[in-house]
Parts: structure tokens; sequence; C-alpha cells
């Protein structure tokens, strides 16, 4: 009961989140390279219920921010005007998932405003709306490589497994070296190698490529466990017998017993592909400028300024915990549920 | 020198110093020392400073980066010497120098009684080797260049034991500017090794500490590979206050090896480093909120002599294979093309965004902080993308449906910037400007490179289509420029065929020789003011920004009197002080 209940949270949760990530045009009250070149490093907007001198407005309202003259981004809140809140406003265009055009937005406040849930970074650009949209592709790098991971790990997992002997000597040496090989330098390699004119969608494709292919191994001997018990069970040698093919066999009886293994895998393997890319663009081997990621809206935290004076960026950290939690959480429910090999 | 370090140190200006009183100096020998303005300071103590890397060299002749010319300026002296705070030139080993009437012949009286760091006697034979080193083409030493006026290296005559002279091909405007950053060798010490052809292995870092000696302020103490330098006080200085107290006050100056500004910043804010420069805008607001209860203080000086621009590949591809880029070039070489990409760039934003508001607009190459050469006249155009539509427009270019920029052969308007990736200023800029352009339809990358990939593509494969970068002049003087702006010289990045293709190129030629040779400034300024215009008008680099000088102390440290001219707070090393 306890362990139904935690995937179920688990699940809400993630789902939910993927959800907001898909809709992010619609939830994210700016476009993700939007600069407000008067806002640099604003602090989070306050929700206001009260003005300035009292008096209680239902409809919730932001103020405005007066920049210091004197000092770099510090900023006054300005009370003199207040902006109320209004759902489902026209804004900036957009792509529900990429595909229709709309320029419907959740929440906003009219032009002369601005409402920064999390800030703004150093162009003054949203961040909620960046963290929104920065989901987008970290989640999506994520899942993509996950995939092909498992789908490489089923193919030759599966194979050494079922076959056994030279092939399964072969392709495990190789999974092995695979797991030996420093990665990360591969990737500066594959970068440094790139000519300067590849667009930001072929870095990304390059960046979950390259990611997926070399974590094949891990999932491909866990998959090769579960193939050699399970050409040794009764009703495979039956099959066998009947005159079965290997492809048959290996289609309908073998790879279908390595299903809760694929599943876990998958749940482990979807956070650990979403932090390999926040690592990565964290080194500046990711996505650039204007697009955000994950690892992008991380990455100034580098700097040591932001450390020092801007604690609003780290509040996308604050919020990508819950999410890895809820990942793991789930791959800790499905195998307790799938009674599935220990990981 | 590198490639942002440009130039040497030249510049016509007015014989300006102090006073030399002979006294007698530890030989019993009368001694010519020079006599500093500062307030007397108190001696002893060290101070602590952090250098990016790790010298690759002690060798005044050979250093060409950073960190190795910030230690070698400590231990070596010139014979005329630029001030760190006033860009003029005061007499530093030659007390006293004349000029003939045609500018081409330079007499210089050096100082009696001075002393090597080791207590040897320098004499005129030391200068004669010094500048034949120098001069010495095996050498390849990076200061050369900037001996070699009119083609011809400057002859050095030694006239009897304390006075040189120096011959000049031409006349010489920033003659005796070039003299300054020439460290006096010592012929005692180094003769050995020149002569056997082995002056390249000569005093690098392995070299114990008795065999150097130099006539600056301090001499090596101790070097530990990787961590640190540590200097002493030379005893036989040869400046002194006006108390009569030899110079430098403190004993020791230790450099430290800290390999990135964040890591200096946070060593100078635990009070591990004395002094700290080179560093950015946002963590001067870091350092300035801590100032009173640390002991410190962070000084904002101005506009620096460091100018940023972006530029676009005009090289000449026709022998390379690089159809992609060569294509574009035919948008880059259209003046219209780049006044629009310059018309649309909110320079203001740079300012305010890339530097927390802590720099200068440019509209040209020379900075606010070069007062003596800037031409005020340079018009400031607004920002405007209606004029940058306009400029497009009447260039045949225009726009599909979706507000992509299309050429007259309907190609969409696309192209990279590469950029230092490790000035995080210059990136952010180039985000800036990929926004701005994206306003005109634009599709700009923006690729953050490795320094010396970025180099190695300007100079050796030409493979990029625009940059943004910055050059640091070595002067406040139009001639530390001249590899810049000659269209034969090094550091025309933009260009490097090596000859004028355009009318506007052959006048900047034109007037830069001419501004060299030049002695009256009044028509110097005249002709330098119009090179400005031409940069501002017809744009072979488009200026964007001009940073700067950030400078903190210890309140600790006395007499510190930081300077725009790099090194920008080391510049007065031996009148600095522990309180």
């Amino acid at each position: 009961m306890k362990q139904r209940y935690k995937l179920r949270t688990a699940f809400i949760l993630l789902a939910a989140v993927h959800a907001a990530v898909v809709f992010a045009g619609f939830l994210a009250p700016y476009g993700f390279a939007d600069q407000d070149r008067e806002l640099p490093f604003a602090p989070p907007t306050r929700l206001h219920f009260f003005g300035a001198h009292g008096g209680f407005r239902p409809r919730p309202f932001v103020y405005g921010l007066a920049a210091d003259p004197s000092r770099p981004n510090v900023y006054t809140i300005d009370t003199a005007e207040e902006h109320p809140i209004h759902f489902f406003v026209a804004g900036a265009p957009y792509r529900i998932a990429g595909l229709i055009p709309a320029r419907i937005h959740f929440f906003g406040v009219e032009d002369s405003g601005r409402i920064l849930l999390f800030g703004s970074d150093a162009y003054g650009r949203d961040q909620f709306s960046r963290f929104l949209y920065g989901g987008q592709l970290s989640l999506l790098a994520g899942l993509l490589a996950a995939a092909i991971s498992v789908t490489m790990g089923m193919f030759f997992g599966g194979l050494a497994g079922f076959y056994g002997g030279w092939i399964d000597e072969a392709l495990m040496r190789g999974g092995d070296l695979f797991l030996a090989l420093p990665w990360l330098y591969l990737l500066f390699a594959v970068r440094a190698a790139l000519p300067l004119h590849v667009s930001q969608r072929q870095v990304f494709l390059l960046l979950v490529a390259v990611m997926g292919l070399l974590g094949w191994a891990r999932p491909a001997r866990l998959i090769r466990g579960v193939a050699l018990s399970a050409k040794e069970r009764n009703f495979v040698l039956a099959a066998r017998g009947f005159g079965a093919s290997n492809a048959y066999l290996l289609r309908r009886h073998v790879l279908p017993q390595a299903y809760s293994v694929v599943l876990t895998q998958l749940t482990l393997l979807i956070p650990q592909y979403i932090l390999a890319e926040v690592t990565l663009t964290f080194l500046g081997l990711g996505v650039g400028e204007p697009m955000a990621s994950w690892g992008s809206l991380l990455s100034s935290l580098q700097q040591y300024y932001v450390l020092a004076s801007y604690w609003w960026m780290f509040l996308p950290a604050l919020f990508l915990m819950p999410l890895f939690l809820a990942y793991f959480a789930a791959a800790d429910a499905l195998q307790e549920r799938l009674k599935a090999v220990p990981l | 020198m590198g490639i942002v370090q440009l130039g040497w140190s030249l510049a016509a200006s007015a014989l300006f110093g102090c006073m030399a009183l002979p006294t007698l100096g530890a030989g019993g020998i009368a001694e010519d020392r020079m006599v500093t303005d500062n307030p007397p300071g108190r001696a002893g103590g060290r101070l602590a400073v952090a250098v990016r890397s790790e010298p690759k060299t002690l060798n005044p002749v050979l250093a060409a980066d950073g960190p190795s010319r910030d230690v070698i300026r400590c231990l070596s002296g010139d014979l005329i010497h630029i001030r760190g705070d006033s860009l003029k030139t005061e007499p530093a080993l030659a007390k006293s120098w004349e000029v003939s009437r045609d500018g081409k012949q330079y007499t210089l009286h050096l100082r009696r009684g001075v002393r090597f760091s080791d207590g040897q006697t320098f004499s005129a034979d030391d200068v004669i080797f010094s500048f034949h080193v120098y001069l010495d083409e095996k050498v390849h030493s990076p200061q050369r260049d900037l001996l070699v006026v009119g083609d011809k290296p400057i002859s050095v005559l030694k006239l009897d034991d304390q006075t040189v002279r120096f011959d000049l091909a031409k006349p010489y405007a920033a003659a005796e500017r070039i003299f300054d950053g020439v460290a006096i060798l010592p012929r005692h010490l180094l003769e050995k090794a020149y002569r056997d052809g082995k002056f390249s292995e000569a005093w690098n870092l392995t070299t114990p500490p008795s065999q150097f000696a130099g006539l600056g302020p301090f001499r090596l103490k101790e070097y530990v590979s990787g961590q640190r330098i540590i200097l002493e006080k030379n005893p036989y200085y040869w400046k002194e206050d006006h108390h009569g107290s030899r110079l430098p006050y403190i004993d020791e100056l230790d450099f430290r090896v800290v390999p990135s500004e964040d890591a200096q910043v946070i060593r100078f804010q635990t009070g591990e480093t004395d002094i700290l420069s080179r560093f950015g805008a946002e963590n001067f607001s870091v350092l300035e909120k801590q100032q009173t209860e640390k002991k410190y203080h962070v000084y904002d000086l101005g506009a620096s002599l460091e100018y940023n621009f972006l530029f676009f590949n005009l090289n000449d591809l026709s022998s390379r294979k690089a159809p992609e880029i060569a294509k574009k070039q035919s948008w880059f070489e259209d003046l219209r093309f780049r006044q629009a990409v310059s018309s649309a760039i909110d320079r203001n934003g740079i300012v305010r965004l890339a530097y927390q508001s802590r720099a200068t607009p440019l509209w040209g190459p020379v900075t606010p902080g070069d007062k003596l050469w800037l031409d005020t006249a340079l018009p400031h155009p607004a920002r405007s993308l209606e004029r940058a539509r306009q400029l497009l427009q009447s260039a045949g270019f225009s726009w599909k449906n979706d507000g992509g920029l299309i050429d007259s052969h309907g190609a969409a308007v696309e192209f990279s910037v590469v950029v230092n990736s490790s000035n995080s200023q210059r990136t952010k800029m180039a985000a800036i400007i990929q926004d701005d352009l994206a306003k005109l339809g634009m599709d700009v990358h923006v690729v953050p490179l490795e320094f010396r990939n970025l180099v190695d593509r300007f100079l050796n494969s030409f493979d990029y289509e625009a940059a943004i970068m910055g050059l640091v002049s070595g002067d406040a003087d139009p001639t530390a420029d001249m590899n810049v702006w000659l269209s034969s010289g090094e550091t025309h990045l933009w260009n490097l065929r090596g000859k004028p293709s355009t009318p506007w190129e052959s006048e900047m030629d034109n007037l830069m020789e001419q501004q060299e040779i030049t002695l009256d400034f009044a028509k110097r300024k005249q002709l330098f003011d119009r090179v400005q215009e031409i940069v501002a008008e017809d744009m072979p680099v488009i200026c964007l920004v001009s940073p700067n000088v950030l400078v903190g102390s210890k309140d600790r440290v006395g007499n510190f009197r930081p300077g725009i001219l790099d090194p920008y707070a080391l510049w007065n090393v031996e009148q600095l002080y522990v309180r």
C-alpha cells in the first residue's frame, strides 16, 4: 500500500512537471529570449494583495522596480503604480509543443509592469520563463538519450545473453570499453571538432546522440543477465523444440522478460541524462545563447559574483531537486512492484 | 606581448620628471640618484599580489606574456620611463637627453654610479649591449619592431662611459617613448650566453637567483615552481625619496599564481593578497560592499585604453577553401551592411549589462582614457533600428514574411560570431548583439572559443565570419596602435592582405605613416583625428565599448596611485609601503 502510494505521488509529480514543460509557452509569461535591459538581475517579484496604504485587492498585483542610479543592479520597489495580474492574456507568440502557434499566456501583467517570479538574469530575462522553456530541452535530452541507451542495450544485451560464446565475449568487452571511456573528454573532443556553423538544434541532437550512444553498456549488461537466464527456461526450450527460430525466440520469449529491467532502467537513466545535460551545458558544451536549458540556467552560478549577490539564481536548482527525487522514487517503486532483478 | 597587448610605449610629450641630486654611493663614487616625488613611506614589510599564470620566462628581451612582464617590470630598469599616472615620460637611467633639431639624433646622459642589483657598476657598455641584443634578429625579441624606425633599426653609439647616442633613420614623433620598457641588461652576466648563441635559454625560471641582476627596484629571491615568485629589495636601487631614503620601501614582493579572476578576487577579499587589478565590474560590486569591514578599497579609474569591437572577416579568401564564408563576404564588404549592424547595436545596453555601467560606449577606436588623442568631435549616433533597416534596404536586402532578413539573391542572412570564451564580458556582449541583430531579422550564432583557437582563426586559418575582440593600446599614443591601423600591420585582424584594398584604407595608411614622423603635436593630432573619423565612418571594425580600469588595494598599502596604463597598480611599486 505504501509503495503504491509512493509510485502514485511520484507519477503525479512527474506528470505535472512534464505537462508544465510541454506547455511552457502557455505558462511562461515571457519568451525565453526576451531581454529587458533595464532590469538585469532583478530579484523575484513579490505578489501583493494589499495596497501600500492598506486596502485589500481581490486581484493580486505587483509593483514596478526602479533602478538605483548610483549602484548597478540594485532596485527599489516603486509603490506608486500597481500592476494587477491578469489571466489568459495575449503576449509574446509561441508554439504549443513546438507546433501550434499561439499567443495566450496563463498569466501576465500589462506591458508597463514586469512579473518575474524567479527574478531575472544578467540580460533581464525572466528566469521563471526560462526555467520552463529550459525543461523542454533538458527533459527531451533525458528522454531521448535514455531511449537510445536502452534500445541499444536491449539489442546488444539480448544478443550477448542469448547467443553466448564469442558474441557475448565480444559485445561485453566492447561494453567494458564504453564504461571505461572518459566520456567528458570525448564530448569535449567532439565539440571542438565541430565546424563553427552548427545550429543550436544540431548541437542539441549531437549532444543527445553522444550521451545516449555512450551509455548503452550498463543496460546491456543487465539485459544480458535476463536473457542468459531466460533462454534456459523450460518454455523457451520447449519453443525451441517445436522449431522456433532464434529471432522468434528472442523477440517473443526472451526480451519480453526484460521489460521490468527496461522500465526501471529508463526511469533511472532519464534523470541521469538530465543531469548529464546540466553538467555539459555547465561546462559550455551544450546549447548556447539565447537558448535556455536547465544546465545553462545553472551555469551562471559558476561566477563568484552571482553566488555572492544574487540568491535567486539558485531557484532553478532548488526546483530541480524534487523532480529528481520523484524520478528516483518512481524507479524504486517500479522495481519493487515488478520484482525486477536488483539494479 | 600577446595579441591583446599591442604596441609598446611611444609618444610625444614634454620633458617631465624629477630632479637628480648627486649623492655619495656605497662604493664612494658620486651616485646620481633620482629623487621621486612621492610622500615618504615606511621601510619594511612585504606585499603579495596575484598573477594569472606562472611567468614563462624572466628574460626581459624574450618575455611576451603578461605575467612574465609583470614580474620583469619589477626587476629591470629602462632609460626613459613613462609614468603610470600622467602617461608622460620621465628620466630614468638617463638623467637627461638632447634631441637634434631634425629629430633624428638622441643623446642620452646616463646616471653616474648606478649599480646593478648584484653590486656591479652600470655604464654605457651595458646600454650598448642591451640594444644590440634587442635588435639582433636571431634573438626574436617581441619588442624589436618598436626599435625599427623607418625600416631601419636605430643605431646606438657610445660617446663615453656616461653618454650614448641613438640615431634614427627618420624623425620619429614618439621617439623618447620607445626607450620605455627596454630593460637594460647586465653585460657582465649575459654577454657570454649571447656570444655562445644561448641567449634564448638564459634567465629562464630554473636559473638560480644569484645569476640574475637588474636595475629594477627588486631582485629575485626565490621561485617555487607553479606557486610563487618572491622578489626582495634591491639594495643598490637608484631612486630615493625626498627625505633621502633609498627606495623601494618594502622588503619583499610576493607574486602568487592564482589562475582565475574569481579566485583572485576571493584571495584579495580574505586578505591573502594586498593588491588586485584586472577584474570585472561584477566583482567590483561584490568587493565594494565590504570595503570598510575588510579594510580594503576598490577604485574605478574610469575609461581604460582597451577598446572592444566587432569585426567581419574581410580577408582575401580566394586561395582558401571557404566558399561559405566567401559568399557572406559580399554582405560584410558592403559598408551599408556594417553601418546597419552598428546602428542596431545597443551600446548603452552593453555598458549596463556586461559592465554594470563601469564602461564607456565607443564609436571610434580611441577611448576617453586617452584624453590627449581622443577626437571629441566624433559623432555619437544614437541606436536606431529604423536607420539600420533603411540602410539594409538600400543595400538590396529585404525581409521575408516571418521577419527573416534575406539578401538580393534570396539567401537568409545568418552568420556566426566568435568570441573568447574566458572573457565573460565579451560573451555577454555577443549575446546582446545577437539579440539586437535578431531584431533586424539576422540569425546570428554566438560561438565562444578558447583564446588560442580564436587567435589561430584570426591569424592563420581565417576560418570565422565575424568576431568580437578587444585590444589594449600599449601606450597613450597613436604609434602604439600602428600595427592595428596600417593595412600591413600584424594586428590588422579583419584583413591581413597586407595592402590597402579601398581608397580609405590607403588614406589611413598614409595618415598613420605621416603622424609617425610629424613632430608637431597639433599637426599629428589632426592626422590621427582623421584616422578616428575614417574608422567611425568606414567601419573596418565596429567599435563598441571601453571598460573602466578597476583596481583594489588594502588600506595598509601606502602611496597606492594606480594609473590607466598597464600595469595599473604596480607602476610605482618602488614607492609602495606598508603602513
